[in-house]
């Protein structure tokens, strides 16, 4: 029998199995930013511990950079305090900063791969649960605490247990107008939002052999809304092609070893899984969140299901979001008015998503009423953008065009909703007060959905945009 | 085991406090501490932000909810009871952070997300899990008696109110680490820093694929 890619990774970075009966693993990558690495810093220095790998700990600022301007000292007292911190602690302890100055700055899980940090076969944590994401090269990629932060620090290693692996098939053809944000949204949907706890999940089949790097980063960044801390998809000629030639990806000789050994560490044909789910790609639509957790989502042209569909366990949260979102079970979701638009986020803030809401973009103006903005994933997304006069056209529209930065997917900074504001956002979570405001209220969605909300001034079908331009 | 893990044992055998209900499956982080209460470089002052935006209107006035009703506040250790899938969403610390400020040292639910659970094992927070009928009966009997005392049981994998015992489980690692008192990893894992070297050593891209 075969191994998977996740028991390969794990066992080459297994240190020792400790007395708790847990693995001492290497942590190959580890990127920090601002807001969960301070009070690591802090405990690592009362413990007179130094930073053990400085080399293997990279940061940036992303979550409460204001996204309108980032002139120093930044206008928030307590985001310049959280800002200058970080400059000092990675100082002091000789830790390689992307600032804004870099010119490399940006959301943590956009530059990790744009600048080739990110690598097949390594093991990759950082204390944000979307770090996910890294898993589209092949990585074993996942989200800790700050207490784990500091134990990176101190000996750039967890303590952790060896997830169980589920492999997700997703066989056919894509239809038009359906996004990789929409294979996440509808993976979620189907199999909730707690199936992936003690999972990892290895995503499969003809959608991810097809899918571009961007897309297949977009499905494992949001592997933890459905619960699997990790997720990832085996390295192919695909993510090879992506990383040739990226600033911390080996060159000539070098490469070719590389690539070598990133093949190994491919899942083998007859490797061992604890479950394989198998998705038809056909059945996914362009899908909208209607609900207070990524798993309540249906199909553009779907009604808010009756609470009746679901069952007795569920049936509380479903009544919760009714009341929380204002709505009546079977409600159409297309027609909903919003009142923001937001485009960006570690989700869907990478050049292919800006392309595919420029797309839509072109095509109209942002209704009356309604902010819409586009927040580039980073420094480097925006110079590109910009390269393609994408900027352009998003102005034109009636969008903000903003700097790098985390922006109105949490509203740690000063974008956030108003009151019971509608979003439609291209971000992960739809959770109550997300995104700044108690009462404020989110729909996820693809950036080419988002786009053509903003436009129409209510959520609807990207396809109809598509089939008209 | 070494002088350093030896130094740092602080054992958890069981919590016993006053019990706290929290009803309601998928409570993500961001309920548990809102991130715009996140702007900090400490997490002082979490404790009374937690679960803030559904114990407080918008104009800051407390309103009904278990943490805020003196019959569930008490001002010794809390036990919060809780549905399916606590924690789940960012991974954000400040969430365990903020409960353990405001009180809670032990909670008992159905289930809970991953790093959450982590997170709470790194700070001496035991989290036992009970099967869904006896939560539900769990639930009911302390908003009924919210002055009988919770007692969790680390090492007996149980959970005791009143004259009632639950028998609950836990994953045997966490429960060996509280046991040992080894909840707080980093001791283990320095004591193993030569052997951390080489197994970096052994790995291809610590040194650029190069030789």
């Amino acid at each position: 029998m075969g191994r998977s890619l996740l028991d390969k990774v794990w066992d080459l970075h297994t240190v020792r199995e400790m007395e708790s009966g847990q693995t001492q693993l290497f942590v190959g990558l580890h990127l920090i930013h601002e807001v969960t690495s301070p009070q690591a810093f802090a405990m690592i220095r009362e413990a007179g511990l130094p930073v053990a790998f400085p080399e293997r700990t990279f940061a940036t600022v992303d979550h409460i950079i204001p996204t309108d301007d980032q002139t120093r000292p930044l206008r928030h007292g307590q985001a310049e305090t959280m800002m200058a911190a970080l400059e000092n602690n990675t100082k002091e302890y000789g830790i390689e900063f992307f600032g804004p100055d870099s010119g490399a700055q940006g959301v943590v899980h956009v530059i990790g791969p744009e600048m080739g940090l990110t690598q097949p076969g390594m093991t990759i944590a950082c204390g944000d649960s979307h770090t996910s994401t890294h898993g589209a090269f092949g990585a074993v990629a996942f989200g800790i605490g700050t207490s784990q932060v500091r134990d990176i620090l101190a000996t750039q290693c967890l303590a952790m247990e060896r997830p169980k692996t589920r492999r997700i098939e997703v066989q056919g053809e894509l239809r038009q107008g359906v996004y990789p944000k929409d294979v996440a949204l509808h993976i979620i949907r189907k199999l909730g939002v707690k199936h992936g706890v003690g999972y990892a999940y290895e995503y499969a089949g003809d959608v991810f052999d097809a899918m571009s790097m961007e897309g297949r980063m977009t499905v494992c960044n949001m592997s933890i809304e459905g619960g699997a801390r990790c997720g990832y998809v085996n390295p192919d000629e695909k993510t090879f092609a992506y990383l040739k030639g990226r600033r911390f990806v080996p060159s000539g000789e070098d490469f070719e070893k590389a690539v070598a050994w990133w093949r190994e560490i491919a899942s083998d044909a007859d490797a061992a899984y604890d479950d394989v789910v198998s998705i038809d790609a056909a059945e996914i639509s362009p899908t909208v969140t209607w609900g207070i957790n990524p798993g309540q989502a249906i199909g553009v042209g779907e009604h808010i299901p009756e609470a009746n569909d679901f069952s007795e366990d569920e049936k509380a949260v479903v009544v919760d979001a009714y009341d929380y979102m204002h709505w009546t079970s079977g409600d159409a979701i297309h027609g909903t008015p919003i009142d923001v638009a937001f485009i960006g986020s570690c989700t869907n803030g990478r050049i292919e998503d800006l392309r595919a809401a420029a797309a839509i973009a072109r095509t109209g103006k942002v209704a009356p009423g309604v902010k819409a903005l586009v927040v580039p994933g980073s420094q480097e997304v925006a110079r590109q953008a910009e390269s393609e006069g994408l900027h352009e056209i998003f102005k034109a529209a009636g969008f903000e065009w903003r700097l790098a930065g985390c922006s109105m997917c949490l509203a740690m900074n000063p974008d956030k909703l108003q009151g019971d504001q509608v979003c439609a956002s291209s971000s992960n979570r739809n959770f109550k007060g997300r995104q700044g405001s108690a009462t404020g209220r989110t729909l996820l969605m693809s950036p080419a959905m988002v786009a053509a909300a903003a436009i129409s001034g209510r959520v609807a079908d990207v396809r109809q945009v598509l089939s008209e331009g | 085991m070494t002088e350093t893990e030896k130094s740092g044992l602080r054992p958890v055998t069981g919590v016993t406090g006053h019990p706290v209900p929290l009803r309601g499956n998928d409570i993500d982080t961001d309920r548990i501490i809102p991130a715009r209460f996140m702007t900090a470089i400490t997490f002082d002052g979490m404790g009374e932000l937690a679960f803030y935006d559904v114990r407080f209107d918008a104009d800051g006035n407390e309103v009904e909810h278990p943490m805020n009703d003196p019959k569930h506040r008490a001002k010794g250790p809390q036990v919060a009871v809780v549905n399916k899938n606590f924690g789940c969403g960012s991974s954000r610390e400040h969430a365990p952070q903020a409960m353990h400020r405001w009180g809670v040292h032990a909670i008992v639910g159905e289930s809970f997300a991953d790093i959450f659970f982590g997170n709470c094992v790194a700070l001496g927070i035991p989290c036992l899990t009970l099967d869904a009928a006896d939560i539900e009966k769990l639930m009911a009997a302390v908003e009924q008696e919210p002055a009988q005392s919770l007692a969790v049981d680390v090492e007996k994998n149980e959970v005791r109110h009143g004259e009632t015992v639950y028998s609950g489980t836990m994953p045997a690692s966490a429960r060996e680490q509280f046991l040992s008192g080894n909840w707080d990893a980093t001791g283990a894992l320095l004591s193993a820093l030569p052997e951390v070297r080489s197994t970096a050593a052994k790995l291809p891209y610590t040194r650029g694929f190069a030789g």
